[in-house]
């Protein structure tokens, strides 16, 4: 009977957990939409009646209200599908961040490694004639399959650098890991250069295509006015949320309903009480940056698929933008990582779509880098914590 | 019999340190160098020899005034006559200078204060731009496409406002340092690091973009040319005069113009150690290294900790600044490229390599990797390209050099170099080659870092 009890209690929470960050997803993606998308619209009404809205009228034949509504959907189509790519990256940060109060720096290029090892794969078995024209099932597998390779590569190398660079740095000031980390993201973004341009000569390399990956599906027409603008997103979009919504949900139903969860969430909390109750530090950090590789390997092999060319630098941004979305989202906390990513990503595309035509040509899309950083300032002035992050004392 | 050896050994060296040997050692190496750099212009390594022997005028226990009197002779006289014989040498002194000055400004906020600045080539860059806009024609330019000016315009500036300009660009770096400090050092250290590196890359990216609506920067195509300042006309005589018969040929302006910029590279450099010493033991350097040690117990002390942190951020900047527009008149080209994170962290590897807080250790870390980068990874690599042209073998591998790719280019390796430093040093020698003093003292007493 008591066993019963506790059974469907435990099921409740297994439940629990999984649909509570689908629903937080849903909301976050919805939310950020329409809120930037009012924005959008209110400062194209403003512009309009400014000389702004004439040179709008004159290159694209409506004013600018119209233009931006009309681009809209696109847009927040689109700037999910890259939140998302931030967001499984800021996974990772965060879970460290979380842990050892730490930015591991080196994160980006295990999101480098992992794209490297799942494309290297697939390029192998493309050049064994596996992936011309493989049935849609076996594609997908084949792409499944480089995932959880790329993951896996990410991940020992993610426990490797704790254990060489980290560990022994343990106690030490602040900055000292810090300067560590630097220096690992460093030394590999040139060692993965090193072996990859041992055999070709070459340093990037190209996602074989294959698969129905590359479709577009159309999701209709949006007429505003005369002008029919065709709305679409691409399978691999698709793959790419969906596999970031299974990775968070996973993440967070192992953090919060789970033993070891539990184990992490106290190392996070209090090292040496966590170890007073029989918990393994050494090994929990270990873990911790298993998980945190095997989310940034998984992001890494998403991130080819998404944008087809990687190079040893590949990294570098996507992490910088990553980690401003985890502390947007308040850095420690998983769900804040998604949120951070779903709108940073949100605002760089909104960004990079009406910039341009918001200012005159005078400053276009290449200002969006810029706009994550001038976000990121913005958010530690007015919310150092973060939009979801716990107001943390500082440890002496 | 190993020790016994070793001990031998070290009763030697700790006598030639001493004493009479200690003179006796840096004249043989300082004239061993010398004459071998003036007898062989083209080698490495006699240009090490004779570099390192400004080391072991630093090391050995002898007179103050011996010691400045060597390095005064070999800084200002033998670099300079040697340097006329093969300029390449000019050259890796001046990146010498240019880098140790970065390396003592960011050792400022870095090593006294303890911030973090990953984009400490923002206000270099700053510096360079500055007088890149005022020191050239671009003034006349706003109005044109990047890449399509035919040079026909006047300078917008007489060249000998360079002067002014270093003094210039050492204020407007400060009030840049000064506001981007302002919002961002209330900040936790790992967060300022990352802000200071989104910041280093604002910068590139507006000077990459800023070449529209209005014309400022040229984007990537970069300007040029700016102007040098004039010699005067006595200082070439001069030179010539004293020196010609050593040189062995007559030095015309243009030439000198690499000598001009190492010593006024120098000046700077000697202007930076005074403030910087200064402010290491002034009520200020007390506060920094309050800060850097506890923040929180500063505050409690009564540490106005955001104005301090300002002024570090501040004195960094303006010593970058300054170098920026050396820099700029030296090349007389910008572009964003020189401006890269990677500079940024090369700057940070001086810092962390040769002693953080410490001056003598950041000037000795500058060299050392300037030294790795233009000799040592340089000189690898046209080893390597001459033995891609030949028909070996590399042993035990029987592979052909021939058909090792071009992307094995050990120049091209910097990063590799740069994380391995980092990380070792972080690892095994966090104080540094050179430990700062106040940190000797502070590891005599208990070993913690």
């Amino acid at each position: 009977m008591a066993g019963n009890a506790v059974r469907s209690q435990g099921l409740l929470k297994t439940v629990r957990e999984i649909v509570r960050p689908i629903g937080q997803l849903v909301l976050f993606s919805a939310g950020s939409a329409l809120i930037l998308s009012v924005i959008a619209l209110i400062l194209a009404f403003i512009l309009d009646q400014t000389p702004v809205g004439d040179a709008s009228q004159h290159t694209f034949k409506m004013n600018l209200l119209t233009f931006t509504a009309a681009n809209l959907p696109q847009v927040v189509i689109d700037g999910l599908t890259i939140g998302f790519v931030y967001a499984a990256i800021a996974l990772g940060y965060t879970m460290v961040y979380g842990v050892l109060e730490f930015i591991n720096f080196a994160h980006s290029e295990v999101f480098a490694v992992g794209a490297f090892v799942g494309v290297e794969l697939l390029i192998f078995m493309n050049q064994q004639g596996m992936l011309r024209g493989a049935p849609l099932g076996l594609a997908y597998l084949y792409l499944i399959l480089a995932m959880a390779v790329g993951m896996l590569a990410a991940g020992l190398l993610a426990v490797g650098i704790e254990r060489t660079a980290y560990r022994p740095l343990r106690g030490a000031p602040r900055l000292v890991p810090l300067i560590s980390a630097i220096g690992v993201s460093f030394f590999l973004q040139d060692a993965i250069r090193l072996t990859e341009s041992l055999a070709t000569g070459d340093f990037h390399r190209i996602i074989p295509t294959f698969g129905n990956f590359d479709t577009r599906l159309s999701l209709g027409k949006v007429f505003i006015g005369t002008a029919p603008v065709n709305l679409g997103i691409s399978i691999k979009s698709i793959i790419v949320i969906v596999a970031a919504v299974l990775m968070l949900v996973g993440l967070n139903y192992l953090v919060n309903a789970t033993k070891i969860g539990k184990a992490i969430r106290a190392v996070a909390q209090d090292r040496p009480t966590a170890s007073l109750m029989g918990i393994n530090v050494n090994r929990i950090i270990s873990l911790t940056f298993l998980i945190g590789g095997l989310l940034g390997g998984a992001a890494g092999v998403l991130f080819a698929l998404k944008f087809t060319r990687i190079d040893p630098f590949v990294g570098f941004f996507p992490g910088l933008k990553a980690f401003t979305a985890a502390v947007l989202g308040g850095i420690g906390n998983i769900t804040g990582a998604l949120l951070g990513g779903i709108v940073l990503g949100m605002l760089e595309t909104f960004a990079g779509a009406f910039m341009s035509s918001f200012t005159m040509g005078a400053a276009g899309a290449e200002y969006k880098d810029i706009f994550a950083f001038g976000v990121l300032i913005l958010v530690l002035i007015f919310r150092p914590h973060g939009l979801m992050g716990e107001q943390v004392g500082q440890k002496a | 019999m190993i020790s016994g050896a070793a001990s031998l050994l070290r009763r030697w060296s700790a006598a030639a340190l001493r004493g009479p040997g200690a003179y006796l050692l840096v004249g043989l190496h300082a004239t061993i160098g010398t004459l071998l750099v003036y007898s062989s212009p083209r080698s490495a390594i006699s240009f090490l020899i004779l570099l390192s022997s400004l080391g072991t005028a630093l090391a050995v226990k002898a007179n103050a005034a011996f010691k400045l009197v060597v390095i005064l002779l070999l800084a200002l006289v033998v670099m300079p006559v040697l340097g006329m014989r093969n300029i390449f040498y000019l050259e890796i002194l001046f990146q010498i200078s240019v880098f140790a000055a970065l390396a003592l400004g960011l050792n400022i906020v870095v090593g006294f204060a303890g911030l973090l600045d990953l984009g400490y080539v923002a206000f270099y860059a700053v510096g360079a731009y500055l007088w890149a806009f005022f020191g050239s024609r671009q003034y006349y330019y706003l109005h044109t496409e990047a890449g399509t000016q035919t040079g026909t315009a006047p300078f917008l500036l007489p060249a000998d406002t360079f002067y002014i300009f270093v003094f210039l660009g050492i204020i407007v770096a400060a009030i840049t340092g000064i506001l981007l400090g302002l919002p961002v050092l209330r900040l936790r250290g790992d967060y300022l690091a990352i802000v200071t590196l989104g910041f280093g890359e604002v910068i590139r990216v507006l000077a990459n973009n800023l070449d529209r609506p209005l014309n400022f920067t040229n984007g990537p195509h970069g300007i040029t040319p700016i102007q040098r300042p004039t010699i005067p006309h006595f200082f070439v005589d001069a030179f010539n005069g004293t020196f010609g018969g050593l040189v062995g040929k007559q030095v015309r302006d243009v030439d000198l113009y690499n000598v001009f910029f190492y010593l006024f590279a120098l000046v700077v450099i000697a202007v930076i150690i005074l403030v910087t010493r200064r402010l290491d033991d002034s009520k200020m350097g007390r506060a920094w290294t309050a800060i850097r040690e506890d923040e929180t117990a500063a505050i409690a002390m009564g540490i106005p900790l955001v104005r301090m942190k300002l002024a570090a951020f501040a004195a960094g900047a303006s010593f970058a600044g300054a170098m920026g527009i050396l820099f700029a008149s030296n090349r007389t080209f910008v572009s964003p490229e020189s401006f890269s994170f990677l500079q940024s962290i090369g700057v940070l590897t001086m810092v962390i390599l040769g002693g953080v807080g410490s001056i003598p250790g950041v000037i000795l870390g500058a060299a050392v990797v300037v030294i790795l980068n233009l000799q040592v990874l340089q000189g690898l690599s046209l080893y390597l390209a001459a033995l891609r042209q030949s028909e070996a073998l590399i042993p035990i591998l029987n592979f052909p050099w021939k058909s090792v790719p071009n992307q094995f280019d050990p120049a091209k390796y910097q990063r590799l170099v740069f994380g391995i430093i980092l990380v070792l040093m972080m690892i095994f020698r966090p104080a540094g080659l050179i430990p700062a003093a106040r940190r000797q003292r502070e590891l005599a007493k208990d070993e913690g870092y």
